[in-house]
Order: structure tokens, then sequence, then C-alpha cells
């Protein structure tokens, strides 16, 4: 795309410059859109690609529903602007599953009724699989003990640290004894 | 929403450029604050300049055995970084209080600097606010502000400002890089946020165009051992009511280097020098440190609903300087 209002590096780009044309790897697939640049990446995904897994809560950045990997990495979708996610690779909870075999956390879930209306369930389980990732990479969190010498290699998982790197995702139902235990399952 | 330009410039020197000429333009890094003030209605920038791909997301070591950090690092990553965990605990403990695990993955080293107040009327565009619509009132003074100023407050503002990041910074001895029109410069960061007085709707000293770059962090001092200690509503993602983060160096049982800052108690982080003068040379006992907290919170000016938050900071800095004293000095 280019994103460059009309005369690069000139003051006051035209009015008319509001919208872009974008691409979003969604789930493996290349996806070209052109978007108002107001449009979220949670908007794009739900009402311009149909991928109506991802959940719309608080769109304020507070409830995690709309959570998603981006690049590998868990964010907030509702806070994205599209436009400037141009050529990222996007997993929503409709790509993690492999053919018909679910994602373990998928599994685990299920197995561990992990829910109960499951508005919440679909930004849970990306926000688990991002934090999965986040833990082997080494990432401490508030409840990790300080300690002189930093630890290299994954941090270990026990219900307080999945709770404390859970926290952004809420849970009006409730559930969160069996969303601890799905993801302690799923954790190594 | 109101409609905008975007631009995601080449360089800095372009961002500037084009910021410069721009009126009305924001910069956009994590967009975790600017997006969500967009959808409010309190921001409505006609141009948002992306500066979140330009080629400062590093942290590398000064020449001093310090540490710089790109503007566009994650909150995330820079918890994370081996020598911010090793050399500056307090930074990477106040990065992890902050927000969750999402929002710490988008929101920026620069961005973190910049977040707006959280007061809940500075959010609604519907109630008057000076900071937002100066001269339109503060009704805050006199409504919910429990979680609001007690320290450094005005008739016209009495908002906190929100980011855990910034206090461990202020302890810390930072140093912001700004570039802007006329060149760069390097501002403290104590000196980078205001108190309010008569013009609250300026948060910080930064200037028309200017963009931070870097944030510079001087080596940690000889046998300090330092960290972060927040009081919240909830034990997880949740605003500050009170916070500190202290550096503290014993030795032969007294205070050879002491550093204090609070957070969520003012329009800025609070860098606690009264407490320090009353520390430095000091012995490292707790008698003192009551004493030092004491000499810094009488200041405090505490409103209608929110004197508790005194009473916090009392305890959280009390706890945090006694905890660090035994660490810094095992045997005394």
């Amino acid at each position: 795309m280019d994103p460059t209002p009309a005369g690069r590096g000139t003051a006051a780009p035209a009015p008319a410059d509001d919208r872009s044309t974008l691409t979003l790897h969604v789930n493996g697939t290349a996806r070209t859109l052109t978007l108002d640049h107001r449009t979220t990446v949670l908007d794009a995904l739900r009402q311009h690609l149909g991928l109506t897994g991802v959940k719309k809560g608080c769109d304020h950045g507070q409830c995690g529903a709309c959570t998603v990997l981006v690049d590998g990495r868990r964010a907030n979708s509702c806070l994205l602007l599209a436009v400037a996610h141009d050529g990222a690779r996007v997993t929503t909870v409709e790509g993690l599953a492999d053919g018909d075999r679910l994602h373990p956390l998928q599994a685990a879930f299920l197995e561990r009724d992990a829910l109960q209306c499951g508005y919440c369930t679909p930004g849970q389980i990306c926000s688990a699989a991002g934090m999965l990732d986040e833990a082997a990479a080494g990432f401490p969190s508030h409840v990790t003990p300080p300690t002189a010498d930093v630890p290299v290699g994954p941090a270990p998982l026990g219900a307080d640290e999945i709770r404390e790197r859970m926290s952004g995702n809420l849970c009006r139902c409730g559930a969160y004894p069996h969303i601890v235990r799905a993801i302690e399952d799923v954790a190594p | 929403m109101k409609p905008f330009a975007y631009l995601r410039p080449a360089s800095v020197a372009e961002a500037v450029r084009v910021s410069a000429a721009t009126p009305g333009a924001r910069f956009l890094g994590g967009g975790t604050n600017l997006v969500d003030l967009m959808k409010l209605g309190v921001e409505t920038p006609g141009l948002v300049i992306d500066v979140s791909r330009l080629p400062l997301d590093r942290v590398t070591r000064t020449d001093d055995g310090g540490l710089r950090i790109g503007a566009t690092v994650r909150n995330s990553d820079l918890a994370a970084h081996p020598d911010v965990r090793a050399d500056h605990p307090a930074l990477s403990q106040a990065l992890l209080a902050g927000a969750s695990g999402q929002l710490r993955n988008t929101a920026t080293t620069g961005g973190n600097l910049l977040q707006r107040t959280r007061c809940p009327y500075f959010q609604d565009i519907t109630k008057p606010c000076n900071k937002r619509d100066p001269g339109s009132g503060c009704p805050a003074r006199e409504g919910a502000h429990r979680d609001l100023a007690v320290l450094g407050h005005s008739p016209h503002c009495v908002a906190t400002n929100p980011s855990d990041m910034a206090v461990a910074l202020a302890a810390l001895d930072a140093t912001v890089l700004l570039h802007g029109p006329e060149g760069e410069r390097a501002v403290p960061v104590t000196d980078f946020h205001r108190l309010p007085g008569d013009n609250p709707d300026q948060d910080t000293v930064i200037r028309p165009g200017e963009l931070i770059t870097e944030v510079v962090l001087p080596p940690p001092p000889d046998g300090a051992v330092s960290l972060y200690r927040k009081a919240r509503d909830r034990a997880s993602y949740a605003f500050a009511l009170a916070s500190v983060a202290a550096v503290l160096a014993v030795r032969d049982g007294r205070v050879a280097h002491v550093s204090l800052a609070f957070g969520a108690l003012a329009h800025r982080p609070w860098r606690a020098r009264a407490a320090e003068d009353v520390l430095r040379g000091a012995t490292a006992d707790r008698e003192t440190f009551a004493r030092a907290v004491e000499a810094e919170l009488e200041a405090a000016r505490p409103l209608r609903d929110n004197g508790f938050k005194v009473d916090l900071a009392r305890r959280t800095a009390f706890g945090a300087l006694t905890e660090l004293a035994s660490r810094a000095a095992p045997n005394d």
C-alpha cells in the first residue's frame, strides 16, 4: 500500500486521504482490503472478513475478548488500527485448529468445561496461546520472584503465574477456576 | 471517531518535519492509549503519523555501562530484557505491574511516557475538564476523585499520571531524548512531566513536533538494589492507588545511595527529594525510613475522598525501603 498522503512530506494532507489499501495475512491467507483508516483490526476481521470468532466486548482494551495473535504475539485487536498493521500475520481462534484436530488449548477448554456463555472464550484461548509462547521465551510476570541472577530458559507456570499472565482476559461468568485448570493441562 | 489521514514516515527527520508542519497531528506508537482516546472523542487528530516501524526498537549498552532504550521498544520486551532485569529490576517490575500481557506487547516506551491521565472527567467529553478543554473547569475537585492527586495538584486540575514505568524511570535518573524541528535535546525524566499549575492541558515539556526517540539509563550505583511496589484495588490489571520505585545502597549501616519516587499521587511521577535528603548518609533503619517518608508526605494535600492514598503511600514506601535494606545489607 501507499499510506503516504499526496505530496509526501508536506503539511495538511488532502481530506480525502482517509482510506488505504492494505494486506493482512489472516490464518495463513493474504487478504487485501481497502479500509477507512478508523477501522480496527477487530472490525476488519469481523465485518470485512467474516471472522466472527474474535469478539467485541468493551472495545476499549479492557476485557480481552478481542485478543488475537499479531505476528505471533497476543494483542487487543480493538486497539490496533488495521492501516498500521499492513503486512502483519494475524491468527484468530479460527486459525488455531489443524483441520479437524483441535488446538490443545481448545481441547483442554472443552475437557475442563472452562466456560459458561463462551463469549470470552476465543479471546481466552488466543491469549493463552500467546501467553504460553511468552513463558517459553522466558518472559517474567508480576508474580515471578525477582532474583539477582536473571534465569535463562522458560518461565515455570504454576496456577499463580497463569492467573497473573491471563489477567487481561475477563470472564463475566466467572469460569476462572476451570480456565486456569485447562491452561495448566497444556502448560509444560 | 473523526476521519484522519495516515502517514508512515521513513525516518525520524520526516516524522518530525511533517508533525511540526501539521497542527493537530499525532504520533502513533502502539496506540493502546491514543486509539482509545480517539474512540472516546478526546483525541481528534487530522493526521496520524505512525512511528511504530521507525528503527528505534533496540536496547543497547552505553559506553559507561548504562542502557539506551529505543522509543518503540515494546513494554513486554523491555520488562523481559536480561540487562534491564539484571541492572534495573525496578524498571522491569514497574512494567510488569502495569496493564495486561496483551497491552504490554503493544505499548511502546515512548507512548508509555506520553499516556494521558485516566481521570474519568478527562475521558468523558460530555464533562468539563481543564486538561481537555482549558478554562471549562474541574469537576473532579468536588466530584469522583478517590483515585486522583494528593500532591502537587492545583485549583485547575487534580489528575494523576497513570504510568508505572515512568515512576521507575524517575527513581533511576533516566533521561528522555527528543528530536524536534530545532534538533535534539535531552531532558531528565524528572523534568519531563509537569505539575498542572494553571495550564494542565500540558502533561509534559515536549514541544510541538518533538518526538521521543530514546530513553537513556545511567549504570546502577555501586551496591544498589532496586524495586517497584504497587498498591491497587485488584491484585492484577489495575492502575495504582499508590506506588513506589526505590533504589538503595547501604555501606557500614548507612545509606550510601538512595532515590525514591512515588506513583499515582500527582500529575507527574513524584521524586521524593525531601525523603532522600533525610535518608542520605543516615543510619539505614526503620526509624530513619519512617521519618524520611513522613518528611516527603507532609506536603500531601488530600481531597475529600482520597486521604487513604497518603497512608497507602506511606506504608508502601516504608515497606519498600525496609525490604531493600534487608537485601542491601543482609548482615546488618
